[in-house]
Parts: C-alpha cells; structure tokens; sequence
C-alpha cells in the first residue's frame, strides 16, 4: 500500500476545527432556539466564526497536499 | 468494451482516482484555454444570461412562472444576503452578490448535471480569481466610506482594546485582512468541490470495478452505486451551502467595511 502519511496527518488535525464548527453552530442554534428574534444578529455572527475556525482546517488541506 | 476502470489501470489492480483527475486536457490542439473547466464557465454565462434575460423580459405585475422564478432569486439574495448584513447601503453591492450567487451556484451544479459532471470551481484558478475580486472589492469600499488612513488605522489598531494587546492582535488583524480572507474564502469553495467530485468518483468508480470482480464482489457493487446516487445529492446540497457561504462571506467582509466603528 503506497500513500502519504501527510493525510493522515491532515484528518488527525483536522478535528480540532471539526469540533469548533460543531461547537459554534451548537451554540448558534442553542441561541435562536431560546430567541427566534435575535436570529439576524447571531447569523454573521455565526458564520465569521465559522469561517475562522473552517480556515485553520483550510491551512491543513493545503499543507497536506503541498509539502 | 473496455470499461472506464481498464482504461486508467493496466490489469486487475484499481487505481483509485486524484488530484491527477482534475487534470484534464486541451480539447482542441495544445492550447491550454480550451480546457472543459473554460468551457463550463462560459457555457455557464450563456445560461445566466439566457435565464434572467428571458426572466425579466416580459415584467408584469402578475408573474410568469419563469419571473417568479427569476425573481425569487433575486429577493433571496436582495434580503437574505444583502439587506440583512450590508445594511442601509446595501442596493449598491446587489448585483455583485446576485451576479457572484447565481455564477458560482450553477458552476457547482456543473458537478452533477449528466454528461458535464465536473464542478469548476474544482480547479483552485477560478476559485482564486473570485476570492481576488471580493477581496478588491471590500477594501475598496472600506477605503472609500473611511478614507485610507482611517482604514488603515482602523485595522491596525483596533479601537477599544488595551494598548499591551496590540502586541498580539496587530499581527492577526493583518494577517486576516490581508491573507486569511481571500485565501480562505476561495479555499473553502475549491476544496469543497475538490473532495465533493473525489467522493463521488471512488463510489462510482469503485462500483465499477467491482463488477468486475468475482460474483461475490459483483453483489456487493450495486451498493457502492447506490451510494455513489445518494452522495450525489447530497452534493447537490453542498454545492447550494458553498454558493451561500461564498456570497454571504463576502457581504459580511463588505459589511464590515462599511461599519462605523468597525
């Protein structure tokens, strides 16, 4: 079997942003859950830091395939 | 007949497919500009154009079927995307979201049609190119609403914070400003098409190969297509999520630099 352990590299550390996505929408649908109304404030909100923690799984997916 | 899977292995061996597959050659001579990826993109222009030009052609107060479909496009970018985040001055940057919505969603959509099934924003230049444009366009905006030196300060010293602090947060403020957001905002379209059209060759493609196999294996292929089915609409859902995402980003980056207080 031939392959590249930078893969396997790549999913070990990819669960630390995996867990974060998780954990924003979780509170992100915690909030709208407790208060339909705030739904427009808490979505950009929401999606930043979406957006934040998907990059450092993004930085992952180049590094394995570049180094 | 030789199968698809004969023709990437020589033997029994599967191959299973990568980043090679993306790949693809010219079609017309050597010429690198006529690669498919360039023709989805301009085939997907001609559509757009096609769909709304015929959609907002005949304009009535009760709509056709083919209006209101046009315009409930339009309304949902309009208020979800632009209204909701950019704020009052969002009617400025509607036909940037609509154009960049509506252009990136059937590009992804190119993924699953039959006979064209390659997402172009699987090859990371087209992905790039648009990061690049919101990455212009929301500086610019920033520095026009602002002027540059407000902008600049405004980014480099983020109001409100303890002195010490900026020790620590300048670096990172430039750092997002300048190289996270295009970078990522563009990385996260391509590696999802990326994987997405991965994902649906190894089920297809293994399903393939193994009806091929003994009578065992053969049995067990239909459930690989079958998955192969169910994960391409699952695609169709991705692909939808990635255009929303790109254009939501880039509404937030414009809304962003429009705020006051920043």
């Amino acid at each position: 079997m031939t392959g590249t352990l930078n893969l396997v590299g790549y999913g070990l550390a990819a669960i630390g942003p995996g867990l974060a996505v998780g954990m924003i929408f979780s509170a992100y649908i915690n909030g709208v859950a407790r208060q339909p109304e705030a739904r427009s404030v808490l979505q950009p909100i929401a999606f930043l830091g979406f957006a934040m923690a998907e990059a450092l799984a993004l930085f992952g997916l180049v590094l394995a395939f570049v180094l | 007949m030789r199968s698809i899977t004969s023709f990437r292995a020589e033997g029994n061996e599967f191959v299973p497919p990568s980043s090679k597959d993306f790949v693809l050659p010219p079609i017309f001579g050597d010429n690198e500009f006529t690669t498919k990826p360039i023709f989805l993109v301009l085939l997907s222009v001609v559509l757009l154009s096609v769909f709304f030009l015929m959609a907002s052609r005949k304009a009535a107060i009760v709509p056709s079927k083919l209006q209101f479909a046009g315009e409930s496009v339009y309304a949902y970018v309009r208020n979800d995307l632009g209204k909701e985040i950019i704020g009052h001055e969002f009617m400025r940057f509607v036909p940037y979201l609509f154009t960049l919505f509506t252009f990136i969603l059937v590009n992804n959509w190119f993924g699953i049609i039959p006979m064209l099934q390659f997402p172009t924003m699987s090859r990371i230049s087209f992905a790039y190119v648009l990061g690049i444009i919101t990455f212009v366009v929301f500086h610019y905006v920033g520095i026009r609403h602002h002027g540059i030196v407000k902008y600049l300060k405004d980014i480099l010293f983020m109001p409100g914070v303890p002195k010490p602090v900026y020790i620590l947060l300048t670096p990172i403020e430039v750092a997002t400003y300048l190289i996270v957001r295009p970078l990522t905002i563009s990385l996260r379209l391509f590696a999802n098409m990326f994987a997405g059209h991965l994902l649906l060759m190894i089920f297809i493609l293994g399903g393939e190969h193994l009806l091929q196999g003994a009578i065992g294996l053969k049995l067990v292929s239909p459930f690989a297509f079958a998955f192969g089915i169910a994960l391409t609409f699952f695609e169709l859902l991705v692909q939808c999520l990635q255009a929303y995402i790109f254009t939501l980003l880039t509404a937030l980056y414009i809304g962003g630099a429009l705020a006051d207080e920043h």
